[in-house]
């Protein structure tokens, strides 16, 4: 089979045009040489099947950036058939470097000029043909956004395969890498005799939006606002969604499976309902909102307001060792953390999206709100409980910021911070919906199986040994919650309470259930009962506890799948236990202390 | 501003525009400044600044770039 990369400065189309020709066959798969993922198609070209691979971005083949060197690696450990160059017509006059190099490597290659409707809009006309000759490969101008001349560049490329017998040898591109060479002559000399650009450039329409939406005292504010309402859409319409597929999945239990496993022992069925099938139902909950998330913010990256963002917040950012993007990403943590540490992503430099990464769970998300919603209603007044949930909301930035700080040098960025801010553009439908779609299903391929078997085991741990109350003293939850009462008393929380926040390591919206199911009562009486058996010191100390010890099973898997190490999850795992014991002893002792 | 004296890149003031004159970076900054259109004689043009000392947005040709002040003091320009 045919092995075709796709390779360009960021922001020029690639993923774009990838999505155009791949169709839906895309799959996410691991490469020699490199770890990071990369996204893969198999094509049909002129007759053959090809395999389609987009890099990352990079500027330059001798660059130290995480990307370039990913890019570099791969060059040097896979053979290739053919490199597609996919430039932005509008900025040729500097990205043609990259299809200079690339030749110079020897590799079979051809260049794309994508974003042809904008150059063309801009004044900007490229003698194509010229361009190809001193070159010396097709050059084909098209807009991948759009799907002009599609089928035309790949006209071309299955020419430039058809020419090709064998593919070149990725041990002779190894050697090649290391060479300088004078690209900045040729490229002069190329534009010079093919490119013309109107001498007035720049985008009218995006700089006068710019003037507000970058304003000196108008633009964080509206940064502000404009975030506020986003959340907003996601988690409330995300809400009843959520609540639609909870009912369903319900629904299908007391109707179908559960007369189906009547005849079946007790301990069979409970695996499979509330092993099996809550555990399927956990994945199936983010579903909504990770398409929502993901509609959302393909829109504000793809508008270019996200690398806004990060230029009007990056003051606040840098001495946290973040940056702007990824305060974005913490904002939404607040709603959920699963899309929130996919969305990560967007940050290109390795050290600082795992810093963003180890702060988002931190993040005091929607399901931990609602475990404190119920614990404030039950130990607090109506007129303390908001005061106590605004507490809560400030102990949560303030572990983020002291997690960031402590962290940020062992994961020094050690990439400069220079981003180009895109024109506004709008995305197509298209691009957002498909974008929805392949993040839901990367999800559902990589998370679904260890939440399912977490879910399973923690099952497990509630109910074995056979026969006995789930969630009662002898179960294995039991003793565990036991064997750690040396650490937990001390920050007042006792056996009971122990075995629910067992429970919450799988999802914090179960926490209650769990409460009621230990406590064997619910509703108001269950609130009664807590009440008196809690003071409300203790109370606020599992609280505090909840909050930072780990977000969610389903969290965690993420944050495995995204940074690609087990080792990293537990860290993050390690670090916010001990933070939260840490956090709740202190609250506890000195509230005792001090006589409450 | 004098034309004879050069000065860094964040000196200059929102709405001025210069030419690049040097740029004093080692190889992987140097590189990345380069793709980016930062080159030796070419016109740049300080667009705004962020609040509270925040990075700045300058415009080269059609591309507009944010970088933070202590990048952009490594990039002298003279006027034009
Ligand atoms: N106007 C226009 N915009 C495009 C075209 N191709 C891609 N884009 C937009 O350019 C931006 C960057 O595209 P993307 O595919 O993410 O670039 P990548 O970083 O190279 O993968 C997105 O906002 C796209 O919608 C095109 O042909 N014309």
């Amino acid at each position: 089979m045919k092995r075709i990369a796709l390779l360009g400065m960021p922001n020029t189309g690639k993923s774009t045009l990838f999505n155009r020709l791949s169709g839906s066959s895309a799959r996410v798969g691991n490469w020699p040489g490199i770890t990071v993922d990369l996204m893969s198609a198999k094509i049909l070209m002129g007759g053959h099947i090809a395999e389609l691979i987009d890099l990352p971005g990079l500027y330059d083949l001798q660059g130290y950036s995480d990307d370039e060197q990913v890019v570099r690696h791969f060059l040097s450990n896979n053979n290739l058939d053919l490199v597609i160059i996919v430039a932005n017509s509008a900025q040729i006059d500097r990205q043609l470097s990259l299809a200079i190099q690339i030749r110079a490597l020897g590799l079979p290659s051809m260049l794309i000029l994508n974003m042809s409707d904008e150059a063309k809009r801009a004044g900007i006309s490229i003698d194509e043909k010229a361009m190809s000759l001193k070159l010396g490969m097709p050059v084909v101008k098209i807009s991948a956004k759009y799907g002009d001349h599609c089928p035309e560049a790949l006209k071309t490329a299955a020419g430039v395969l058809s020419k090709n017998k064998l593919p070149i040898d990725a041990e002779h591109i190894n050697g090649q890498l290391q060479q300088d060479l004078n690209v900045e002559a040729e490229m002069e000399s190329i534009v010079d005799e093919t490119v013309q650009m109107p001498i007035q450039l720049g985008n009218d329409l995006t700089s006068r939006i710019d003037k507000f939406l970058l304003h000196p005292w108008l633009g964080l504010p509206i940064f502000f606002a404009a975030m506020y309402v986003l959340f907003q859409f996601i988690f409330n319409a995300g809400k009843p969604l959520q609540d639609g597929i909870a009912w369903l999945l319900t629904l299908f239990r007391t109707n179908a499976l559960e007369p189906l496993l009547i005849n079946t022992p007790t301990w069979l069925s409970g695996l499979l309902l509330d092993g099996v099938y809550n555990g399927l139902g956990t994945v199936a909950a983010f579903i909504p909102i990770i398409v929502l998330f993901f509609l959302i913010m393909t829109m504000v990256e793809d508008s270019g307001y996200l690398s806004r963002a990060a230029f009007l917040v990056d003051a606040l950012m840098a001495k946290m060792g973040l940056d702007g993007r990824g305060f974005v990403m913490v904002l939404m943590g607040f709603g959920c953390n699963v899309p929130a540490l996919m969305g990560t992503r967007v940050m290109r430099s390795k050290n600082m999206r795992l810093l963003t990464m180890l702060v988002i769970p931190l993040s005091l998300c929607s399901a931990r709100l609602q475990v404190f919603l119920f614990m404030t209603a039950t130990l607090f007044t109506t007129s303390q409980a908001p005061l106590v949930l605004f507490a809560l909301y400030l102990v949560s930035f303030s572990t983020i910021f002291i997690t960031a700080i402590l962290f940020k040098n062992q994961y020094k960025n050690n990439e400069p911070f220079i981003l180009e801010l895109p024109p506004y553009r709008f995305p197509t439908l298209r691009q957002i919906w498909l974008r929805g779609w392949q993040e839901v299903k990367y999800f559902l391929n990589r998370a679904s199986k260890f939440i399912t078997i977490g879910v399973i085991l923690v099952w497990a741990l509630t109910h074995l040994p056979m026969g006995l109350a789930p969630a009662s003293k002898a179960t294995f939850a039991g003793q565990i919650g036991d064997w750690f009462s040396t650490v937990l008393n001390p920050i007042g929380i006792d056996s009971q309470l122990a075995i629910a926040l067992i429970f919450g390591f799988v999802a914090k919206e179960i926490v209650i259930g769990a409460l009621a199911v230990i406590y064997g009562l619910q509703g108001d009486a269950l609130m009664h009962l807590m009440a008196q058996k809690l003071d409300w010191v203790q109370g606020m100390s599992f609280m505090l506890f909840t909050l930072i010890y780990t977000p969610c099973l389903s969290t965690i898997i993420t944050l495995k799948n995204e940074a690609k190490s087990w080792l990293f999850a537990w860290i993050s795992i390690l670090w916010s236990l001990a933070l939260a014991w840490v956090v709740s002893f202190i609250f506890y002792q000195s509230a005792r202390l001090l006589g409450f | 501003m004098n034309p004879f004296l050069s000065q860094t890149l964040n000196n200059l003031k929102p709405g001025e525009a210069a030419v690049i004159s040097s740029i004093d970076a080692d190889k992987s900054f140097f590189l990345r400044l380069a793709a980016l259109g930062f080159r030796i004689g070419k016109q740049i043009e300080l667009v705004r600044c962020a609040s509270f000392n925040g990075p700045l947005h300058v415009r080269i040709g059609s591309t507009d770039i944010i970088l933070r002040r202590s990048e952009a003091k490594r990039i002298q320009v003279r006027s034009l």
